[in-house]
């Protein structure tokens, strides 16, 4: 999409998307904080675990117990920095790396949209956000009404690489052909108001909205792109995502790309909204000093264009690494997390693990309960890495206990997308002997079906 | 220009959908499931009639504990135990409603609380100065204690007999076992109570599918209880499946040495009646999980859903029906049928909490985080 030009890099364009996004940004990421928090979801989900399940390799990310509420305010905080365009670059440095740890604690609450907002907030680590209508400009006496034009399109870029993975992603003989997991979700939405006892009952309808799905994502970044039939794009965006709020428990995740994509617009569309704001704020207004205009200092981007280069690369790459696993990815998910499958399985699991003495052949079972929360367990039962990570927890455990010869065997069954359930781990293999690596793991048992597509 | 390509590429989508339905048309009735009609079976013809059954019940057991408290002989604690034991048998059709009242004065948990701790009752029986509602004597009420006192309290009838009439603590022991089954009729009597003149219509009324609506909560609270109490308490533990070592003294009706089976049975006929949705102590059947499985139209390899896991019942009502009368025993001589009647009631757990949960699509838990 860029241009492989050097004078693309050097044009510049008006700042105003940039500084209108930044604030969108910040305010949506702090009320997301303030969101979490009323929930008590930080309690539930970070403090009250007795184990964390952990991303591979980062082991070292420790829950910081009561020091969580800590963390959530100082992230909560600087996302009001970069809404405010205060300190900017510390702060969406620190609102990075705050959200970031967040989401590596304990991997059962991975989200896609929670990789989203980790890997946008450090892609704007280095776009100069600030340069526009910012605290930092009063502070520094200096403002830029031009940055350049490739600052606003890595954001589209990404946002584009979102939509399109999501679309791709879509195009399987599940989602298209069997309508799931659509087929059961919706007539699950029997309590709506006026379509909830008819509409969402239909099966032409399951198959409309998995269809029409799959070309909103492919097509929608295009639509975004050209100013034509942006205006319709935008009403697309907006009926998508409120309607799928509508249906689908996930939170803030519609605003923030319905924000988001107002980046898209002519800079026009965003000096309106920067009216608004000061409009808002004329109240609060003090004397502010002349300030004078200053220029984009060329010379950054040395640094900048090759590690964002090397990150559109990765994101680029990331979602295909599945095709070096052997067997179904939706069944053995090996590659399937950071690649923006978004809704693509109704997938439930139940899986028990039996303590045994390898010398003397005694062994009983573990009530999953007495170690981890509902949300982990469900999380746990059907996701090869969970249940490896806390079959080792148990044999940690046990053996600390006094146990001796320990092995950890699990049983395993799991339903994908309407199929009956069927065993998923093969039970006789030792998972505390097992490590954990990025190499296939063969002691998933073999899917029963075939699903087609990419 | 675009929006003349991409509008008829989604009406194109739209003809793509509706013709390719043929996958899934063995399902011609597009008819509405009616779940009130489903609520209203548990409700009218499942809930309220079971626990109405009990009730009636405990009055008998009230009754016969009069009778025995005024004459204990040989007869009257015959007839007491045999009106404790149609009772407790009643009981496994009610046990798994833990919603409602029942659910907020922890009903089943001053019922059915096993194995019954000895040195409470004895506590309390020799202090005379107890709260039978209190957390901390919910093992020490109920059908299990009840179970120690007319069975379990001395080594014989003739010392058992003894405890009531003789003993120096005579009228403290009778003290407790009238008040331990007046406590429970009157807990009976609440909950009935609250079912008939209140709760039913709000129960009926609740039929959307959030948390706290009455589908999801009594889904919920069934399978729950087909994992917990029937599986795990009645056959795993004593079985030993959650220890290092069999159990066999944490057996259901443990004093009376003989009902363990017999109320296994029947709290598996209790599930899987409320899966057909068969009314209490009748043959028809109405709307249930059966009926709904059935409309969702679950089918894959060649059987249903709903076939599949009657058929799992099915299966662990023939292990249960090998085992010992007393579990007790059966542990202790052969535990592998134990352990074979526990990997059936399992293999249904897997039905129920994976396979049915995903069809209906109901939240087995009440985790409200995102999703994505």
């Amino acid at each position: 999409m860029k241009p492989n030009d050097q004078t693309y890099f050097k044009s510049l364009t008006d700042a105003a998307p940039l500084a209108v996004f930044r604030i969108g940004f910040g305010v949506m990421m702090c009320f997301s904080i303030i969101r979490f928090w009323y929930h008590g979801w930080i309690e539930k989900l970070y403090i009250q675990p007795k184990f964390h399940f952990k991303y591979y390799g980062f082991d070292w990310v420790k829950s910081l117990g009561d020091y969580n509420y800590l963390l959530f305010f100082i992230c909560g905080i600087s996302a009001l920095f970069v809404a405010f365009g205060l300190k900017y670059r510390l702060a969406i440095i620190t609102f990075f790396l705050s959200f970031t740890y967040i989401e590596l604690i304990d991997k059962t609450t991975y989200l896609n949209h929670y990789y989203f907002i980790s890997i946008l907030s450090f892609l704007m680590i280095f776009l100069p956000a600030n340069a526009y209508f910012s605290v930092d400009n009063i502070l520094r006496k200096q403002y830029m009404t031009k940055i350049p034009k490739w600052t606003i399109d890595s954001i589209k870029l990404l946002l584009g690489i979102v939509y399109v993975y999501a679309g791709l992603a879509k195009i399987n003989s599940d989602w298209l052909f069997r309508a799931m997991p659509l087929q059961i979700w919706l007539p699950s939405k029997y309590d709506l108001p006026f379509i909830g006892e008819n509409l969402m009952q239909q099966d032409w309808f399951h198959y409309a909205m998995s269809w029409s799905g799959m070309l909103y994502d492919l097509t929608i970044p295009i639509l975004l792109l050209y100013k034509r039939t942006r205006i319709f794009a935008f009403v697309l965006v907006v009926f998508f995502h409120v309607f799928t709020r509508v249906l689908f428990p996930i939170g803030m995740f519609p605003f923030i790309m319905i924000v988001g994509t107002l980046i898209f617009f002519e800079a026009k569309f965003h000096h309106k909204v920067i009216a608004v704001i000061k409009r808002l704020l004329r109240p609060f207004r003090t004397e502010i000093k002349p300030i004078s205009e200053t220029k984009y200092k060329m010379s950054k981007q040395k640094f900048i264009l090759p590690v964002l280069a090397l990150f559109f690369i990765c994101q680029t790459l990331l979602p295909f690494r599945y095709l070096l696993y052997p067997e179904e990815l939706f069944w053995t998910e090996e590659g399937y997390r950071f690649s923006w499958r978004v809704m693509l399985m109704e997938k439930a699991g139940h899986t028990t693990f039996k303590i045994v003495d390898a010398k003397s052949g005694q062994s009983f079972y573990v009530q999953n309960d007495d170690f981890l929360t509902s949300f982990q367990e469900k999380q746990m039962s059907f996701q090869p890495d969970f249940i490896l990570e806390y079959a080792h927890y148990l044999g940690d455990h046990f053996t600390a206990q006094g146990h001796k010869n320990i092995q950890v065997f699990a049983e395993s069954y799991v339903a994908l997308n309407g199929r009956v359930s069927q065993p998923y781990i093969d039970s006789s293999v030792d998972l505390y002997k097992v490590e954990e690596s990025f190499k296939h793991k063969h002691w998933i048992l073999p899917f029963k079906d075939d699903i087609k597509g990419l | 220009m675009i929006k003349k390509i991409v509008l008829p590429l989604f009406v194109i989508a739209l003809m793509f959908a509706c013709s390719s339905d043929n996958d899934n048309s063995d399902n011609p009735d597009q008819d509405q499931f009616n779940r009130q009609a489903m609520l209203i079976n548990w409700a009218d013809n499942i809930i309220i009639p079971a626990l109405q059954d009990i009730s009636l019940q405990l009055n008998q057991m009230v009754s016969d504990k009069d009778e025995f408290l005024a004459t204990p002989n040989q007869n009257t604690l015959s007839d007491l135990r045999t009106s404790w034991l149609e009772a407790y048998k009643t009981w496994q059709y009610v046990e798994m409603f833990n919603i409602g009242r029942a659910e907020q004065i922890n009903y089943a948990f001053q019922m059915n609380i096993y194995p019954t701790n000895v040195s409470d009752i004895q506590n309390n029986i020799a202090s005379g100065n107890y709260d039978l509602s209190n957390v901390n004597n919910n093992d020490a009420v109920g059908f299990p204690a009840v179970d120690y006192m007319i069975y379990g309290i001395a080594a014989n009838d003739t010392e058992i007999l003894n405890a009531y009439n003789s003993a120096a603590n005579a009228d403290a022991n009778k003290q407790y076992l009238s008040d331990l089954i007046e406590q429970m009729k009157d807990l009976t009597t609440v909950v009935v109570n609250d079912w008939i003149t209140n709760y039913r219509d709000e129960f009926v009324a609740g039929t959307g599918n959030t948390a706290t609506s009455s589908t999801n909560k009594l889904t919920n609270d069934y399978i729950f209880y087909y994992e917990k109490g029937l599986r795990a308490n009645k056959i795993g533990i004593p079985a030993g499946v959650f220890s290092s070592t069999p159990l066999n003294e944490k057996v259901e009706g443990f004093y009376s040495k003989q009902v363990s089976k017999v109320l296994a049975m029947n709290a598996l006929d209790a599930v899987q009646d409320f899966f057909n949705g068969k009314h209490y102590a009748s043959n028809q059947t109405s709307e249930s999980f059966k009926s709904y499985l059935d409309f969702l139209n679950t089918i894959s390899q060649g059987e249903d859903l709903a076939s599949l896991i009657n058929n799992q019942f099915n299966e662990a009502r023939t292990k249960i029906q090998a085992l010992d009368d007393n579990f007790s025993s059966q542990v202790q001589t052969d535990n592998t049928k134990m352990t074979e009647a526990y990997d059936a009631l399992q293999a249904a757990v897997v039905l129920l909490k994976v396979d049915m949960i995903q069809a209906m699509n109901i939240s087995v838990d009440f985790v409200d985080a995102d999703g994505d």
